[in-house]
This record gives structure tokens, sequence and C-alpha cells, in this order.
């Protein structure tokens, strides 16, 4: 069993969103994960993050890959679709799917073997199209369901359980995004839900391809001494980056004028993201003087977090091909059929 | 020859080089034959390149109404030094050589003492009468085309209405191309007895006909099925099935203020372009992918998992010669039993096998049909023959009152009415369970996985929740050969045998049953149209000592089929294959027959006899 049905048990003292529903309704099964597993952590972020949000749990579709991570979809929004597809392929999945229904909300989970070692080319053609989906990359730098092997995140010098030690380069998924075009770049850590559920809810607005990679560490894996991917290495690194923590974004749809490093960016439903640069001369709208301060950061060994990057235009999969507003589901047959008389016309073309 | 039956009854072969648009003077040479009335078909023998490699187009002129491929050419037109000897060998005895005489032939082409050469300086005269190296070579391919009719007495008239419709936005072309027809028509004229033995005359037998290639069908039929989303990677030679959905969606599929009613994605690999296909399935769309054998190949994994989620997609296989990259651009049935069983693990898929592009029309709206109703992948299995090549077929028509068969998906009000809703039960008793699309509402939420499910759509590892669903899938699958497209069956009174054969084996084999007709042999016929196979096909089979099966791979992969998927005794089916990437022709199904005949049974010990294989 990958879950197991969680009693519901409501409080009272629960708040209630606008749709007059609790937290407690956008959860999902209970996780069958690893106790202490950092994928948990993201899971109650983004649970948080939708009952924020406001969004009807069955109007979300999430799906997910293969791997820990992707067994996560089943743990939230119990009322949405879910869709577990196969090995690196959720990207895909979730571009079709919203090509045939732009007005869902979609997420997708997966992880660092999920993305960026046999699904690498779908996440980059994903981020390519633009398509509406907030990517959430659970990194934890190990194969955790095959028991330790490295994935492509995994840094160099990094020693694996049993103390191999890992020489092939890390792929960086912030950046592997920013190169390609990405709308929406942001890295946070499973173990600082202040800063990942506020991420997560800009990713859900934002309309185009975010991408939120999550350093969440595998505790059973990759959560030793040694490791550059465990809670302890993450924290202290983190908590040098935190301090220059790139964009702090605590309450994303408020705006704080007057606050000094303040960039505002107006998301397509016309709310406005503030985003307070700790770190001096950072512009998270900038994308190459991100690339060159995230670049150094990594080659400094720095776990960089924060809303690291944002275009927010009215630009995406459906708006580059000119779909109809409405979802294509909906299209009615007659619309979509030329009928028997200009099929008789057309006739007289092949003669 | 020479006498009036090779009226309206000869086959040339046009040999040139690729890139120097000959492809639009040699479909132009077939259509002014179709205008006059009378039955004819293209097939273009081409290489996997964009310019300098030799190509042919064989153009077959059949009164009666045969147009499979003949490999016995009356005529050719040697237009590329570089297989001047190979096309010389080419023609039949009897039959006639033309060439470019600006150079005089090699002496191993000119040779041949029982054809007729005839040599019209193409070169030097467009040479003399256009500037520009490219408007020269272009026009030495108009010349031919004159010489054509005036040595096969085509229609001058339906020939010059052809060239002002096609260049009719482009004036001075007219003229160029007007000037180079009469270039070609007079030199034939003035030289040679015009017309030859083999010559056209209208015949009004073409009328309500169309010429179309198979992809084009394919691609209206997705259309008027409603298909929404399309997701494609490029491969030869099913590249042109997206091309003409993408044409005709510009037309037909468009708002009043420009908005798109589809959207095509071109998919970074196969393996993207079946996931997005599932994905749009999966949210309600109709939704279908087109590719080649090796698409198929890559598209593997995730057909498995649209079969046991259970997604509705539908999936073109454009066959190839393989295995492997194979020849690109010849044609072969060797995909059959890939895509049947397509994906590791127990699965059947249903596939439809269309003979022509009147039929790839119509079985494209049947696959979403079927793909729906049935809530599994269909393959619509055509091939390079029938999809590239230009056929002649009645045309196509439409029912108004058709409308799409969604197959069992509640709507919002099913959903809100349901105590509970299981994705996977089979509340009806009949394999099909019901379907919610995402969105709808949120009874109708479930987890779609390809991993262990049992039928209330959660995850198992248990062996009888697993094999319910499982065994469950195997039957809901067979059970739609009763709603397949059937086969089509024509009997004989004293039937010696039976023929059985698939997809665009049909007009060659038609054509070999007429010929057996002639010799006073009565022949069974029986067509396969889609597996899983009907009880008729079993039935028909049971019927006839010998039934040959002809189809177009080494493995006879047909002939395989009917014995794993029919209890009809082996030694009843024997295997004709022809593969070497042409298209069938009757003389390969005569002697294909007559070989097996001839060697007994036909059968090896360890299996189904393959005539070709020792070839």
């Amino acid at each position: 069993m990958t879950y197991i049905a969680k009693p519901q048990v409501r409080h009272h003292s629960l708040p209630e969103n606008a749709l007059g529903l609790t937290v407690r309704d956008y959860e999902g099964k209970l996780s069958t994960l690893c106790a202490g597993c950092g994928h948990d952590s993201i899971t109650a972020a983004i649970v948080q993050a939708f009952w924020r949000l406001e969004i009807e749990p069955h109007r979300v579709a999430k799906l997910s890959g293969i791997g820990c991570s992707s067994k996560t979809p089943t743990y939230f929004v119990q009322e949405a679709h879910g869709f577990n597809s196969v090995h690196g392929r959720m990207p895909s999945v979730a571009t079709g799917a919203n090509a045939a229904n732009r007005e869902l909300t979609y997420i997708g989970i997966s992880g660092d073997g999920d993305s960026l070692s046999i699904g690498l080319g779908q996440l980059c053609h994903a981020i390519r199209r633009n398509v509406n989906l907030t990517y959430v990359l659970e990194n934890n730098g190990v194969y955790g369901l095959t028991k330790g092997q490295f994935s492509a995140s995994a840094d160099v010098g990094t020693k694996a359980k049993k103390g191999q030690v890992n020489e092939l380069e890390p792929i960086d998924p912030v950046l592997l995004a920013l190169t390609l075009g990405a709308t929406f770049v942001a890295r946070s850590f499973s173990g600082d839900k202040d800063q990942l559920v506020p991420i997560l809810e800009a990713a859900l607005r934002h309309k185009g391809f975010a991408l939120v990679d999550v350093i969440s560490p595998c505790v059973t894996f990759n959560d030793h001494t040694g490791s550059t991917k465990s809670y302890l290495y993450t924290r202290q690194h983190y908590h040098e980056v935190t301090q220059a923590d790139l964009v702090p974004l605590r309450k994303p749809i408020e705006t704080k004028q007057g606050e000094g490093e303040a960039t505002q960016v107006r998301l397509h439903d016309g709310k406005l993201v503030t985003l307070r640069s700790v770190e001096p001369d950072y512009d998270p709208t900038d994308r190459d003087a991100a690339y060159m301060r995230l670049r150094a950061l990594q080659k400094a060994g720095e776990v960089a977090t924060g809303l690291l990057y944002i275009e927010e235009g009215d630009s995406d999969m459906h708006s580059m091909n000119g779909t109809v507003e409405q979802a294509l589901v909906d299209v009615p047959y007659e619309d979509l059929c030329p009928g028997s008389d200009a099929l008789a016309k057309l006739m007289n073309e092949f003669r | 020859m020479g006498d009036d039956n090779r009226v309206n009854e000869f086959a040339l072969r046009i040999a040139t080089v690729n890139g120097t648009g000959s492809a639009s003077a040699n479909g132009m040479l077939m259509q002014a034959i179709f205008r006059m009335g009378i039955p004819v078909a293209g097939k273009n023998v081409f290489p996997s390149n964009i310019q300098g490699l030799p190509t042919w187009y064989e153009i077959r002129v059949n009164g009666e109404g045969w147009t499979a491929r003949t490999p016995d050419f009356d005529l050719v037109v040697a237009m590329n030094a570089e297989t001047y000897r190979r096309d010389v060998e080419g023609v039949r005895s009897g039959g006639w050589v033309l060439y470019d005489s600006t150079w005089p032939l090699p002496d191993d082409a000119a040779t041949r003492e029982d054809v007729t050469y005839l040599g019209v300086p193409l070169a030097r005269m467009c040479n003399a009468e256009f500037d520009g190296a490219r408007t020269r070579i272009l026009m030495k391919n108009i010349g031919y085309v004159g010489a054509l009719v005036a040595l096969l007495d085509l229609d001058m008239e339906v020939v010059r209405g052809m060239l002002e419709e096609t260049f009719a936005s482009k004036k001075f072309l007219i003229d160029a191309n007007l000037k180079a027809i009469d270039l070609g028509h007079r030199y034939a004229s003035e030289h040679f007895d015009c017309p030859l033995p083999i010559r056209a005359k209208s015949l009004g037998a073409t009328d309500d006909h169309i010429i179309i290639d198979g992809n084009t069908a394919a691609a209206l039929g997705c259309v008027y099925a409603g298909a929404t989303v399309v997701a494609w990677y490029p491969i030869t030679p099913s590249t042109s099935l997206f091309d003409g959905f993408s044409k005709f969606c510009k037309r037909f599929r468009h708002t009043e203020s420009g908005e798109a009613n589809y959207m095509i994605i071109q998919a970074e690999d196969e393996l993207a372009a079946i996931g997005m296909t599932i994905g749009a399935a999966w949210a309600g769309a109709r939704s279908f992918t087109s590719t080649s054998g090796a698409g198929i190949s890559l598209m593997n994994e995730f057909i498995g998992l649209a079969y046991y989620a259970e997604v509705p997609v539908v999936i073109f296989d454009v066959q190839r010669v393989g295995p492997s990259t194979g020849m690109p651009t010849r044609t072969q049935q060797g995909d059959i039993l890939s895509n049947v069983y397509a994906s590791h693990g127990d699965t059947t898929h249903i596939a439809l096998f269309p003979a022509d592009p009147a039929e790839c029309f119509t079985m494209a709206r049947d696959a979403f049909d079927l793909a729906e109703r049935f809530q599994t992948p269909v393959f619509v299995v055509s091939d390079l023959d029938i999809g590239m090549n230009d056929w002649m077929i009645p045309k196509l028509q439409w029912d108004d009152a058709y409308r799409p068969d969604r197959g069992k998906v509640l709507g919002a009000k099913d959903l809100e009415e349901l105590e509970a809703f299981y994705r996977y039960l089979d509340v009806d008793g009949d394999g099909i369970p019901y379907r919610s699309l995402p969105g709808v509402h949120p009874k109708g939420a479930y987890f779609t996985r390809g991993s262990g499910h049992d039928e209330l759509g959660r995850y198992t590892e248990d062996s009888e929740p697993y094999k319910k669903v499982v065994a469950r899938l195997r039957r809901k699958v067979i059970n739609a050969g009763a709603s397949v497209p059937q086969p089509v069956i024509e009997r004989q009174e004293g039937a010696e045998f039976s023929i059985v054969s698939l997809g665009g084996c049909d007009g060659a084999v038609r054509e070999a049953i007429a010929a057996y007709r002639e010799m006073g042999v009565a022949v069974d016929y029986l067509r396969v149209r889609a597996f899983p196979f009907s009880e008729e096909v079993e039935a028909f089979l049971r019927e006839h000592e010998h039934n040959y099966v002809i189809e177009q791979n080494r493995d006879g992969q047909l002939c395989r089929l009917l014995l794993l998927e029919t209890e009809v005794p082996r030694e009843r089916l024997v295997s004709v294959t022809d593969w070497g990437g042409l298209p069938l022709s009757k003389i390969a199904v005569i002697d294909g027959i007559r070989e097996a005949r001839v060697n007994g049974d036909g059968r090896e010990a360890t299996g189904v006899h393959v005539k070709g294989a020792q070839a």
C-alpha cells in the first residue's frame, strides 16, 4: 500500500477559506513515506497553498511520474483527479491535459531522478512550451525506491550511505530552467514551510510554467554525514543563504510599498507579488543577472533559495497557439465538424 | 501490342533525380489522365533524401479500374543518367524508352533490341528556350509531359486547363509551362509515330471520384470525428498526416474571431507525443498521434499505461520497412504484431486495417468511437503506400447525423446522484467501466495509475484484485471484435481455395482473383479489416482447406495472429508474403500462391511457412 485512509476528523476550531473549506479538505490519504521524509513537509505546504488560494479541490489536476516524490499526489487534495503516469513522462501528460482543458489548475510533482535523468527532455520541453503548470521538483539527490543510487542532482563530492563519492557534475534544475526561458523559477527547502507556502502560492497563480525546486532530504538514504542533501547540511548552508535570502516572499498577495529593494510583479490575475531582495542588487526579473549570481552561489556550495526569477506575462502554450478561451473539451462537436456540405465542396479540390 | 487492348491499359515508370521538381510534373500527368475519366494510380518510389538521388514515379492506367501496382512497365521515361541501365532493363519486351537525347544513352543502356527508343533533346530545347538553371531543369520535366501527351494521346485541353488552374496566380508560369508542353509535344509529333499503341482515350469512369492519399484522408477523418488535441513527432511516412490535419484545421477549425478550436503540438519525441495524447484523452479530448514503426517502438511503455489505465487514445501507424530504421521510404506491413501486442506485460489492442484512403477516412472516425466506447488505445494500421501515394477513390461523404460515441462518461449530474464512483468497477457486466473527467465533479475524482489497482481504483499489490481488473481488460478488448469494422468476404461458387489478406494488399489481391476467374479457378476472399477478429473470420477460415494468407512482411504476421487468436487448425493456413518494400502486385500474389502450392503444404517444421524468406 502506498497510502492509508485518513480518518476524517474535523476540528471546529479550524478556520475556513472563502469556499467554506478547512485545510483538512485539501488533504489526501495518509502518507506511507518514511517518517521524517522531506516530501511530507512539501505535501503539507501544498495543502496550505491550495487552501489559502481558495481553489475548488475538484478543479485541480495533480500529476506525477514515478518515484517516492511521485507518490505524493495521493496525499493532498483528495477531490482532485490524479494521474500517476510513467517514469519521467509527467510533463507530456500534463501538457496534453492542459491542452485539452486549460481551465483547471495543474500541479505536477516530480523528483530529481524523474526530472533530471529519465525525464530531462520532457522537463526541458515543457519549460520551452511554457505550459501553465506548477512543477514541484522534490530534490533529494538519490533514488529512494531503488535504495539509494545517486541521482543527477547529487553534488560532486557528496557521499552515498555506503561511502561511494559522486564525481559527476550535478544538473541544477534552477540554472537549467533559467537557460530554457522558464518564466517562474524558485527554490526552497522542505524544512522551511514559511518560505515554501508563499512560493507555491505564487507558482500556482503564475500563468505559464513555474518550476519550484525543493530540497527535500531523504531520511533513509541521504541524510548522513558527507551528504550535501541532508537536513543538517542544507540547514547549515541554507542558513548562510537565508541571510542572503534572495527573495523572501512571505506574503505574496500583499504589496509592501516603501521597503527597500522591493520589486513588484503583476500576476496574470491582476494581483501583485512583492519580492524583497535581501541580497543587495539581486533583481529577480533580470534573467541573465540572476543566472550569474546563482551560478556563483552554486559554485560556492550554497543553496540559494527564494523566488529566484519571475517574468509575468500573458503568454503560455495556449496564447502561443491562439486557442479559444473555452476549454477544448467543452467545445461542442457541432463547432468541430465542418459538415457534409463543406466536405462535398472540398472533394472538388481533389479532382 | 498495337491492338486496341492497349487503350487505357498501360503502365509508365518515370525515372528522375529527386529535388528537381519532377514530382509536380508527374502528379499533373496522372491527374490529367484521371480528368480524362480513366482510372489511374500513382506510386512514388522515392529516396530518403532531399535532393540528388534517383527517384521513380509509376503511373498505372487501367480502364477496368485495376490500379494496384504492376511491375510490368510499357514505357519508361529515363531522365536520370545514373539509373539509365536499370531503367531500360525495367521496360517490358516490346515497350518504349523515352529519354533525353541531348546526350547519347550509354552503350550498356542503348542495346536492347526488343524496345523502341524515343529520344527527345529536352535539355537542348529547354536551354534554348528558357533562362536560368532552375527554370531549365523544371521545364525539362514539363517537356517530357508534353511528349507523353502526344505519345499517349492525352487530351491537351485537359493538360492546359490544369496548368492554368495550378498557376492561376502566376501568369508568367502558365506561359512558360505551356511553352514547355508544346516543345515536347511538337517534337514527339514530328519525330515519332504518335500516338503509340498504348494510349489513353477519354472514358468517363472517374466521375464522383477523387485522387487523394491516405494520410490526407485520415487527417480529414480526424477533423470530422472531432479530434482537438494532436501531438506528433516528424517521421516518414506519417508526417503528411499532420500536414493535412493542420491544413484542414486552419480552414475549418477557427472561430469567427480567429481562435483555434484545436491544438497541434510537435513533440520532442514519440514518447512525449503519446504522453500528450494520453493526457489530453484523460482530460476528455478526442486526441491522437501518428507515427511509423520506430515511433511505435518508442511509445510502447505509454501504450501499456493507456491500456491498463483505460485511456482512449488513437494511434496511426503509417508503416514503413523495418526492422530498425529500415527503408524509411518503402512500404511494408511489418507492425501488425507490434501494434496488436504493444507494450510489456499482457496487453491486447484494437487495430483497424484500412485498405485505401477511403477507409483511412472512415476508420479514423471509427477509431475514436471505438477508443472511447472501449476506453482503450486503438491503432489505425496504414502504410506508406496507402498513406503517401495517390489513389483514386469515390468522393468521401459525411453523414451529418453522426455524433461521437463518447462511451460511458459520467457528467456532473450523474456523479452527483451516485452514492460513490469507482473507476474500474464492471457495473454493467460488459467489461467496460464508467469514466469521469477531471474538473467535472468532486465525486468523480480518482487516481489514474499504471501501477496495480483494484476495481475500486485503489492501489493494490494483491493477486486477486489485480487479476480481476487485468482479466476484465482482455475480455473487454476481445468483446470489441463484434463492434470493429467487420471483414469483407466474397465467395464464389465452387471455390478451390481462399485468399486472406488485409490493408493495402486489397487491390492486387482482387486483381489476382479476377485473373484466376479468367483462368477458370474460383477463389474465395476474406479481407480482415480489424483486430480482434470477429466470429466470421474464424468461420470463414474453417470453411476452407487451404487459406493463403497474403501480406507484406517477412514473418507472416497476420497469419501468425490468426493462428494465435483463433482456434483454426494450423494446417489450414499458408503464409504467402511479399516484403521487399514496394506495393503488392497481382503477379506477386499469383506467383506466391503458385509457389506455395507447388511446395506442398508450404510449411516448415518450425512454424508458419514464409515464402519470401528464402528470396
